[in-house]
């Protein structure tokens, strides 16, 4: 029996750069250009879920961004994970026309990391107030933004309680 | 003056108008009875203090939830815990009819307008709970989203501590309330 | 053109289940535009995972969605598994399985009461809040907490359940079915709450997938989507359980579907309290998790393995994992990056009620305004969990 996941990779052809598999969980690189087809096939082939859409920051590496897809086949049991690499002045095409729950997940990913989602119909912040400045979930955007105030002592910030280690590399 | 009327009916009728007849005109057919009845009767008291003790004995919180402290406030509103002991049940809808706000949970950047707007809406005398440690002081959290206490937005009266604190912690933040509100000193401090 | 009218609804309102504002366009009674605001308890746990270590993390999720706080830790503790490529001991598994089905009823309960004191059932939500009770003080005999236990661990749990616990959860799954039926004639036969909820707030199988529902949302459309059937985690393969649908896609059905998982897990919880196996309840991998307290006396080695997670955490190797879990309101997902030290790069929470919310303005189209509370009750959102 053929798996849902291979028959779409096998549909998308060129279009996948490259295939990670890890734990299971299949990821696919897509370009940018061809993401919005990719994700139209994938849909036609049985994920019908767009389970999540999300982003990473991977300041200060480049391209900075990953654009992150998550469908699901709600039939087939299977899921598919599609990944584009996106620079910091990039944009993305809008999946709001495949999924219209998609636009509250560009809606916060717009809020919360500053990525522009292009053919959305309503581009605004969603979690965070209106008139607030920078996007939190960047790696550049300082944690703390209110410090306590206790007199006398200067708090530690969470993060610095214990050191972050060096990554490993790949 | 001599008050006369039978000893072993209350108060009402030692005290309201028109009881008091003399039965003989003099003054020296009270009995010892009587003068007893009397001293067990009569009540002083200042109208600040009453004031007080008919507040504090039904404090009506405004009907308002944040986070996870909201379900635990639910809870000491139902039956096991039963803040209908302490004259509180009534949570009202519209902060204009309520004197106490517990503000249970974290605030947030974007919330903290709303819930300043909310306290200014409820009328005089109000009272406030900060309810758990994000409500308190932040909490776990620190971080751009979340407002380090509440206290930085409205004046609080009591803190419960807890995350979130047990239906029990709240009701005894609830009851130190009730002392404060007793003690005329703390009555009209802002 | 005729005249319409902007009411606002919320943030503190008491029947949006939190702090959620709806901006409600109508025209008469009619509802024609509603765009819900959300954001109003943001708190930005994302970010605040970022700065802590695989092991502290775990105080967060219960938070996130504090009415099934067990299934949260679940969600987390599994996918920190899948990242480390391990699984916890077969006993730590069935302890959380059962912990996790009686935080779902708990939530369902929540849920309940919820829902018809919003149609003005007061005496339910003290008949479910007294249930709940029950199991909350289950809850805080295992773990010491009511609410937000930080009970799981990473390959196991923090220690083994306390005696009696076995008779103290069979006690209250033997006098819940009677429960159950009290409240369905409460409400299943009550002409009020069918004429409330009968074909009101629909939603078709199709815009509930669009949409990205879960749960009994999506279940209630006539999708049978249970992550515990789809992508068995946690032992769930090991038992047998229905996955109750609904058909129609109203309140109604909705509120059929919860009454049924309720009783789904409780046939669960009766399988696995009987196949409870006996074993460690740690995994016995010194890289992950604690050594036990004997050990310390005696072992140089194990003093140093217990300093280095203690002060330095586990470091998972460098990838991306997704692990989902069905949560009371659906598809509870974490999605970890890690880059091979010993705090996540990224820590995504797929939230069911985000996606569920979303669609409330198409389940309302064209209705009333009596019925938005109707849909609200019905979705069962948890603000914290919309909003993170």
């Amino acid at each position: 029996m053929t798996r849902p996941e291979d028959v779409l990779v096998q549909r998308l052809g060129e279009a996948v750069v490259e295939q990670v598999r890890f734990r299971d969980d299949l990821t696919l690189i897509v370009p940018r250009e061809h993401m919005l087809r990719a994700l139209e096939i994938a849909g036609s082939t049985g994920f019908r879920l767009l389970t999540d859409l999300t982003a990473v920051d991977r300041h200060p590496a480049q391209p900075r961004f990953d654009v992150i897809y998550m469908l699901t086949s709600v039939e087939q049991h299977a899921r598919i994970r599609f990944m584009v690499h996106l620079a910091a002045d990039q944009t993305m095409p809008s999946a709001t026309s495949l999924w219209p729950g998609a636009n509250w997940l560009e809606r916060e990913v717009f809020d919360l990391f500053g990525i522009r989602f292009d053919g959305h119909p309503d581009l605004r912040r969603i979690l965070m107030p209106d008139d607030w400045e920078g996007h939190p979930l960047r790696k550049d955007y300082p944690l703390v933004e209110e410090p306590v105030e206790f007199k006398g002592h200067t708090p530690k910030v969470p993060s610095e309680i214990i050191p972050k280690s060096k990554p490993k590399l790949l | 003056m001599a008050v006369t009327g039978p000893p072993e009916r209350g108060p009402s009728t030692t005290l309201g108008a028109g009881t008091i007849v003399s039965r003989a005109g003099s003054p020296t057919e009270a009995t010892e009875a009587d003068l007893r009845a009397l001293e067990s009767n009569i009540l002083t008291t200042t109208v600040g203090r009453v004031v007080s003790w008919a507040r504090k004995n039904s404090l009506w919180p405004a009907q308002f939830g944040l986070a996870c402290c909201a379900i635990e406030m639910i809870a000491t509103a139902q039956a096991r815990f039963d803040i209908a002991r302490f004259g509180s049940e009534a949570f009202r809808a519209s902060p204009r009819q309520a004197d106490l706000m517990i503000v249970s949970g974290r605030v947030s950047q974007k919330m903290a307008p709303v819930v300043k707007h909310i306290y200014e809406q409820m009328l005089e005398p109000k009272w406030v709970i900060a309810m758990g440690d994000c409500a308190s002081c932040g909490g776990v959290f620190n971080n751009y989203a979340l407002v380090q206490g509440v206290d930085k937005l409205i004046p609080v009266d009591v803190y419960v501590a807890g995350c979130p604190p047990r239906p029990e912690a709240l009701l005894y933040g609830f009851l130190k309330l009730q002392e404060l509100i007793a003690e005329p000193a703390h009555r009209r401090r802002r | 053109m005729k005249e319409t009218l902007v009411l606002n609804m919320g943030p503190q309102h008491p029947a949006t289940h939190g702090v959620l504002r709806l901006v409600l366009e109508l025209e008469g009674e009619v509802i024609l535009n509603l765009e819900p605001v959300i954001g109003y308890l943001h708190t930005g746990f994302e970010k605040e995972m970022e700065t802590r270590t695989y092991h502290q993390n775990i105080v967060f999720p219960p938070r996130i969605e504090y009415l099934a706080t067990f299934i949260e830790e679940q969600a987390y503790v599994l996918a920190v598994e899948k990242l480390l490529g391990i699984t916890a001991p077969k006993r730590a598994e069935v302890i959380r399985l059962i912990l996790a089905e009686l935080s779902r009823i708990a939530s369902h309960l929540v849920y309940l009461g919820t829902a018809a004191i919003d149609l003005n059932v007061t005496s339910l939500l003290m008949y479910c809040f007294r249930d709940r009770e029950e199991i909350l003080d289950i809850f805080e005999m295992v773990s010491g907490q009511r609410m937000m236990h930080g009970y799981f661990r990473i390959g196991g749990l923090q220690w083994d359940l306390p005696q009696g616990f076995a008779e103290r959860v069979q006690r209250f799954l033997d006098d819940f079915p009677r429960r159950l039926d009290e409240y369905e004639t409460l409400l299943t036969d009550n002409l009020i709450w069918r004429k409330r909820t009968e074909g009101v707030a629909v939603l078709s199988a199709e815009d509930a997938i669009r949409y990205g529902c879960t749960g009994p949302v999506l279940r209630g459309s006539g999708v049978s989507y249970d992550v515990r059937k789809a992508f068995p985690y946690g032992g769930y393969a090991d038992y047998e359980f229905d996955v109750p649908v609904g058909s129609n896609g109203d309140a109604f059905d909705r509120y059929r579907v919860r009454m049924d998982e309720m009783r789904q897990s409780r046939r669960i919880i009766l399988q696995a309290l009987r196949g409870l196996p006996e074993g460690p309840i740690l995994v016995d991998d010194r890289k992950v998790a604690l050594p036990p307290r004997r050990e310390l006396v005696r072992s140089m080695e194990a003093v140093i393995h217990q300093f280095k997670l203690v002060s330095e955490g586990i470091h998972p190797p460098a990838g991306e994992v997704y692990a989902s879990v069905e949560s009371p309101r659906g598809e509870k997902g974490y999605y970890i990056v890690s880059d091979g030290s010993n705090r996540p790069v990224r820590v995504r929470v797929r939230s069911a009620s985000f996606n569920n919310l979303q669609a409330l303005p198409v389940m309302l189209r064209r209705g009333t305004v009596a019925d938005v509370v109707v849909a609200i009750a019905s979705i069962d959102i948890v603000l914290g969990d919309v909003d993170r």
